[in-house]
């Protein structure tokens, strides 16, 4: 009996070991692409090309980044992008925040069925609405601008936006809000005073969600921006890697600037991130 | 309060920015997709309305390719379904299970899920590349020269070549989905199946695998509509070439739209992509719950 138990100790310890080396190894595997990236945008076109493909750079080549950030103009698209994106998080917040509080708080006949319907659009792609969304901003004179990209991000977050902070809002105490109101506060005093001051854990999960979408999109930037003043940084490393096809220092480095602000906001809010995104999905 | 909370003025005043966000952004857009799909217009002179002929073209015309876009996305979706799930299973139970560095490494695997596709497609671009890439690099390397392709302009390695970033990328989201789920079913009963004599697979097949079944079903359902809206990473590193060998349907029709001007075409191409997200998550739903009653 206690020899069979040892053998099992040791077959799982055994087995612990393997699933370790996997482990490690599929970690490598989701990693290397992004050490390579961080390694080549510190190279010259000598290492990355024959040399030293895979180690570490023998000179560290910063002006990698000087030259993607003013020759490539990846200062001004991560400008951009800062400004899009953080537009993109104020508005949804802003708008979905004011919506919930009408769905979730007010009575009047219909909110089920309005909530509902913004809830549809949660399984709407982007895809529909790209030939229409840029007619309408033609007709509007808007193409090229920071309002061309703020406007359908928001449009297209708002949903997630209001499920989100439905699940929050519905967690604070109305006995909150009557106290308020026999102490004479008016609707918008409440939701000013009360209710939003709450809100502030539904926003970082809003934020996370907004901030991945808009930093990351492509397909809106691509079509309805055409002027590099208001490119954003997907687009302008798409720009940037079609004139420097054959010096891959620059783009290396123009990636990672790209890449570090998502990097280094997951190192601060890793298990937050985590928990957002399981959320959002399991609501939605 | 209770007058206060039926204020009607305040209640328009809270909703109508999302209304009106909602409509002209979401609403509106399908309603004049729906209408511009019925049309033969180039976008500049008046169109005219001609049907369904759009949907017809869709479906027979050789030289338009959508058929081939449409297997293309099914193929991807069955990649996803049956190679991309189960590694992300695998790892979500082994690390929910416990074991050394767990928090580790499932922050580590969902790293490529938040960096943005087009960084990873231009990374995965220098990757394939013929001349200078890891790829053909390595098989230099190991005395493999006859191994190497142009992976990405070949007709025949495109699509796959396509493929294995985005498998790579979404893996750590469903691995984090699925932790998650297997972290939320209570640990005893995997206890009582193991002094029961359960074996590890036993007790992962008997009871972890089906009580994660509505985490799986969510999984499933975003592979597969993920897969017929992918778009960012193959635009970025074939735009669907070489000679459509990689298109999928959202390259195909921003190619027809703003590449060759047949907004009634592609505007077709948008609403069927839309339909098949809607009809495959609502059959998933049924079809995968439907089980669970056994």
């Amino acid at each position: 009996m206690k020899s069979t138990v040892r053998k099992n100790k040791a077959r799982s310890s055994a087995g612990k070991k393997v699933l370790m080396v996997i482990l490690i190894l599929w970690a490598g595997i989701q990693l290397f692409p992004l050490y390579w990236m961080l390694t080549f945008s510190l190279k010259d076109n000598s290492e990355i090309f024959g040399e030293n493909i895979i180690g570490l750079p023998k000179n560290w080549i910063w002006e990698n980044y000087t030259t993607a950030l003013t020759k490539g103009n990846v200062g001004r698209y991560f400008l951009n992008s800062i400004i899009v994106t953080g537009c993109t998080i104020l508005l949804t917040t802003i708008i979905a925040m004011m919506a919930t509080y009408a769905l979730t708080r007010m009575l009047w006949k219909g909110r089920k069925t309005m909530n509902n319907l913004f809830m549809l659009g949660l399984t709407i792609p982007i895809h529909a609405a790209i030939l229409p969304v840029f007619i309408i901003l033609r007709e509007l004179g808007m193409t090229n601008s920071y309002q061309a990209l703020i406007i359908p991000y928001a449009g297209f977050a708002l949903a997630m936006a209001i499920m989100i902070s439905s699940s929050f809002m519905e967690a604070i105490p109305k006995e909150l809000e009557e106290a308020a109101c026999i102490d004479g506060c008016s609707v918008y005093g409440i939701f000013g005073r009360i209710i939003l001051p709450l809100m502030k854990p539904a926003l970082s999960t809003i934020a996370i969600f907004v901030f991945l979408q808009a930093w990351n999109e492509l397909m809106f930037a691509t079509i309805f921006i055409s002027d590099s003043k208001y490119r954003t940084l997907t687009v302008g490393i798409q720009t940037l890697s079609g004139s420097y096809t054959t010096n891959w220092g620059p783009i290396g480095a123009a990636l990672a600037i790209a890449t570090f602000p998502t990097l280094l906001v997951y190192c601060f809010m890793s298990s937050k991130i985590q928990e957002s995104l399981v959320m959002g999905a399991i609501k939605g | 309060m209770e007058k206060v909370r039926r204020n009607k003025i305040a209640i328009v005043l809270f909703l109508l920015p999302a209304v009106i966000l909602f409509a002209v952004i979401i609403v509106l857009p399908i309603l004049m997709s729906s209408y511009y799909s019925l049309l033969d217009w180039d976008g500049i002179t008046k169109g005219s309305f001609v049907g369904i002929k759009n949907y017809i073209e869709l479906f027979t015309s050789k030289s338009a390719g959508f058929p081939k876009t449409l297997r293309n996305a099914m193929l991807l979706a069955v990649l996803s379904t049956f190679i991309q799930l189960p590694i992300s299973l695998f790892f979500a139970i082994v690390l929910a299970r416990g074991i050394k560095g767990e928090k580790v490494f499932v922050s580590i695997f969902f790293i490529p899920v938040l960096i943005s596709t087009t960084v990873i497609g231009q990374l995965w671009l220098k990757i394939y590349n013929p001349d200078y890439g890891l790829i053909n690099a390595g098989l230099r390397n190991l005395g493999l020269d006859s191994w190497t392709r142009v992976w990405l302009g070949d007709q025949k390695t495109a699509l796959y070549a396509v493929f294995i970033p985005i498998l790579w990328q979404y893996v750590g989201y469903h691995m984090l989905l699925m932790y998650a789920g297997v972290k939320s079913i209570s640990p005893q009963l995997a206890e009582a199946a193991r002094i029961d004599g359960a074996s590890e697979w036993g007790v992962s097949r008997y009871i972890t695998i089906p009580l994660l079944r509505p985490i799986l079903r969510i999984s499933v359902i975003f592979a597969v509509t993920g897969s017929f809206k992918a778009f960012d990473l193959i635009y970025v590193l074939t735009n669907g070439g070489p000679a459509h060998a990689s298109e999928v349907p959202s390259t195909l029709m921003v190619s027809m739209i703003f590449g060759r001007n047949r907004y009634g075409f592609g505007s077709a191409i948008a609403i069927l992509i839309i339909s098949l997200c809607f009809f495959f998550a609502v059959v998933l739903r049924k079809l995968i719950s439907s089980k669970e009653v056994e």
